[in-house]
């Protein structure tokens, strides 16, 4: 999408300073968990738990884009929210550029909401119903100091680079957009704080496929000239496998696998991976799938299988597999492909480890 | 391949038709249907439909968000709101005027011979009663049979489907059992009556990839043994190519193409579905540009005269915006409604490649 006018300003929060330089990833994220008590009443003790997230370990170059995938109820969002601290982790350590949030010598909250921002499935929940489309986006600038003049004049700036006419839009509601267009406006919410880091969960996922799109290319380009780094949560595989550098397969609250985008889509050396790429519907009519690649449901989160937690919808499930949980194992040196699978162990016991 | 009448797609057949004509008739026939909102909300949904399937056949509607797809599958099962709602044109099914059923005819017609699957299935089933009790209720609405023959004709249903442990499962309550096992109830519940029809709204778009796939072949393999025929909406191309034999592109309450799955697929002929395929993420995209449709789908309340798709059309022109085009036959099977279709030959049309020049 052209900038409509290219006089107006876009940016009015500065971007926060690269203290680590290139070589400092972005974001760490160490043995992150979060549990979340169930059928616990106001003066009941928690009966159980949903292990929504259990030490996931990762972390993102400065520019990159990591794409996250898996099963629904994986641990996808609450990873998210968790990373913008839109909720507490029970235990784990994000680091953003060189600094540890939440520590008193590291970076307050407010330093992290201005870093990292996140735009989601629902463009309706996320846009108060109350609030023009320009006050929308003028809101976080103005919540940092911004003055309204200011705000107001970078609003509009921002809703021309995602593609809507100032004149046009700026005045509307966001019953009055359409789909594509309040996720634009979503998105322009999200930039007018200037963040590093852009956490999209499902962003382009209600989006009709034309407009969707658009939206992709808006996002590559908007990542190309503000130097933005995504994390891009996705149950579309093949946009994750469009968009993203890295990408980072969960299931049940843990990581599986993680590596380059091509080694993930051409060499995937765990079962569930592997399971999960070749569920994607076929787009040629003489080579439609001929036997679902797994069986069954994911396993209930409140109570998941010892050791691996694949292992009870896996086809090559050795002892091991209920004993121990696998790992994570670089699948070839420097490749930087990491996946958590007793089959990848040389160690493991596992009878197809070699 | 079964043979598609190109010349006249829309004829019915004469009442006294012969014992072979009869057998050659297609299970299901919708002329120029149309459903208008009257209510608060005023919308032009459907705007002249027309098509026909054959017995056995499965066709894909495929289309974006708000063109149509759920109110053609509502209005063939007389499912619309009769105060709210205007429904014009005919639809035969199985020989019956579906337009015309009274009440005792439609509740022969829901269940007996076309039945329904949704997106959610948790709207299919009542929370109160278990699983198992509500497809035995089913089975005693069309067959006069006892609870325990309705009984075991459900659990043998539910195996049918693949529920694991189906005697067990006949005792849960929808909201005990995972997304996919009430997916697979819900079309166990739908097939009881064994239906000569199933009309499918998006049943798996809620599901996961790994679910989807489990539950589009699941339903392949139904089609196949019962003999059904299936009309499955959906707004995802790769869903559309697993299951269908034909394809039909809805845009603005119109069918704009229709023809063999693999012919769409490879050639699409209309504009607007040459677009969508190219503007659909596929393999092989990493590190190009998207191809896009400008702007945005049109609003129902308020149409273009014209094409539909003419706003966001490269190939538009005075006609377009001046009078609908007509459905016309096209190639050997297939119809389209554009005045200027896209030439064929657009290899691996699945990505942007090279884009087709109009004809004049
Ligand atoms: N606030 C909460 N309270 C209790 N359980 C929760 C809460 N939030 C999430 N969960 C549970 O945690 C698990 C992980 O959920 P999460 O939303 O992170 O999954 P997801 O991977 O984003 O799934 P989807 O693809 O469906 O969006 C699920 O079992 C979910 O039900
Ligand atoms: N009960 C209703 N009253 C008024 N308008 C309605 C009603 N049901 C549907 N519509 C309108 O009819 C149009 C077609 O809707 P329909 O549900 O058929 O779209 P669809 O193609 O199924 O889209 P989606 O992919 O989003 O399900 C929409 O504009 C919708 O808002
Ligand atoms: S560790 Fe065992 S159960 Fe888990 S994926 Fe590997 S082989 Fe399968
Ligand atoms: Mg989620
Ligand atoms: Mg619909």
């Amino acid at each position: 999408m052209e900038t409509l006018d290219a006089t107006m300003p876009e940016t009015i929060l500065p971007v926060g300073e690269d203290r680590g330089g290139p070589a400092q990833p972005l974001l760490i994220v160490e043995g992150l968990t979060k549990r979340f008590p169930i059928g616990g009443g106001m003066f009941k003790r928690a009966q159980a738990y949903v292990h929504a997230v259990e030490g996931v370990s990762f972390s993102v170059a400065k520019g990159e884009v990591l794409g996250i995938v898996g099963e629904s109820g994986c641990g996808k969002s609450t990873t998210a929210r968790l990373l913008a601290r839109l909720i507490e982790p029970d235990s784990g350590e994000v680091v953003v550029d060189g600094e540890t949030v939440g520590t008193s010598d590291g970076m307050s909250l407010r330093e992290l909401r201005r870093n990292v921002q996140m735009v989601f499935q629902d463009s309706f929940a996320s846009l108060n119903p109350r609030l023009t489309v320009e006050d929308t986006i003028a809101f976080g600038p103005r919540v940092h100091g911004v003055s309204a003049k200011e705000a107001i004049a970078s609003a509009r700036g921002l809703l021309a680079r995602v593609g809507l006419a100032p004149a046009q839009f700026a005045g509307r509601y966001p019953h009055e957009l359409s789909g594509g267009q309040r996720q634009r406006v979503n998105l322009a919410r999200a930039l007018a704080f200037s963040p590093r880091l852009l956490i999209l969960d499902e962003a382009v996922a209600a989006l009709d496929k034309s407009v969707q799109a658009q939206v992709l290319n808006l996002l590559l380009d908007i990542k190309e000239d503000r130097a933005l780094t995504y994390l891009f949560i996705s149950h579309d595989l093949n946009v994750v496998q469009y968009i993203s550098d890295r990408v980072l397969v969960m299931y049940l609250g843990e990581v599986v696998e993680t590596g380059p985008v091509d080694r993930i889509y051409s060499d995937a050396r765990h079962p569930y991976t592997r399971a999960l790429l070749s569920a994607v519907p076929s787009m040629d009519p003489d080579r439609r799938t001929l036997e679902p690649p797994i069986a069954g449901d994911p396993p209930n989160p409140i109570d998941p299988p010892s050791g691996c937690r694949f292992r009870d919808r896996c086809t090559f499930a050795a002892e091991v597999c209920a004993a121990l949980k696998p790992r994570p194992i670089e699948a070839t040196p420097g490749s930087g492909h990491i996946v958590a699978c007793h089959m990848a162990d040389r160690i493991s016991g596992h009878p197809r480890s070699a | 391949m079964f043979r598609f009448r190109p010349r006249h797609p829309l004829s019915t057949p004469p009442a006294e038709a012969t014992g072979a004509a009869a057998a050659e008739a297609p299970l299901v026939e919708v002329s120029d249907l149309t459903v208008e909102f009257t209510g608060s909300r005023k919308a032009s949904a459907v705007n002249g439909v027309s098509f026909s399937l054959p017995k056995g056949r499965v066709l894909g509607l495929l289309g974006e968000s708000g063109s149509g797809k759920s109110v053609t599958l509502r209005a063939l099962m007389r499912l619309l709101p009769p105060r709210r709602s205007r429904i014009g044109g005919r639809i035969l099914v199985d020989g019956q005027d579906v337009l015309a059923l009274d009440e005792k005819g439609l509740a022969h017609y829901r269940g007996g011979i076309a039945s329904m699957i949704f997106q959610e299935p948790i709207l299919a089933f009542d929370p109160v009663y278990t699983v198992g009790r509500q497809i035995a209720e089913a089975v005693r609405a069309h067959d006069a049979v006892d609870w325990a023959t309705a009984r075991a004709r459900a659990i043998e249903m539910l195996e049918h489907v693949q529920i694991p442990q189906a005697a067990r499962r006949y005792e849960s309550y929808p909201h005990e059992i995972s997304g996919g096992m009430r997916q697979r109830a819900m079309i166990a519940l739908a097939l009881s009556c064994r239906p000569k029809l199933l009309l499918a709204d998006e049943p798996t778009t809620a599901l996961d990839a790994t679910v989807q796939i489990q539950i589009l072949l699941l339903l392949r393999e139904l089609q196949k043994e019962f003999g059904m025929s299936v009309i499955f909406v959906t707004h995802d191309i790769g869903v559309a190519v697993e299951v269908s034999d034909r394809l039909a592109v809805m845009y603005g309450g119109r069918i704009v193409e229709e023809g063999d799955l693999a012919a769409v697929v490879r050639n699409p002929r209309h504009p607007y579905t040459a677009g969508l395929l190219a503007s659909t993420v596929t393999p092989g995209l990493r590190g190009r540009r998207l191809t896009t449709i400008p702007g945005a789908p049109p609003d129902l309340s308020d149409l273009p005269q014209g094409c539909a798709f003419a706003p966001r059309c490269a190939f538009a022109s005075a006609d377009c915006a001046a009078a609908v085009p007509p459905v016309r036959a096209f190639g050997q099977a297939g119809r389209l409604a554009c005045f200027h279709p896209l030439e064929s030959a657009v290899p691996g049309a699945l990505g942007p490649g090279p884009i087709a020049v109009p004809t004049a």
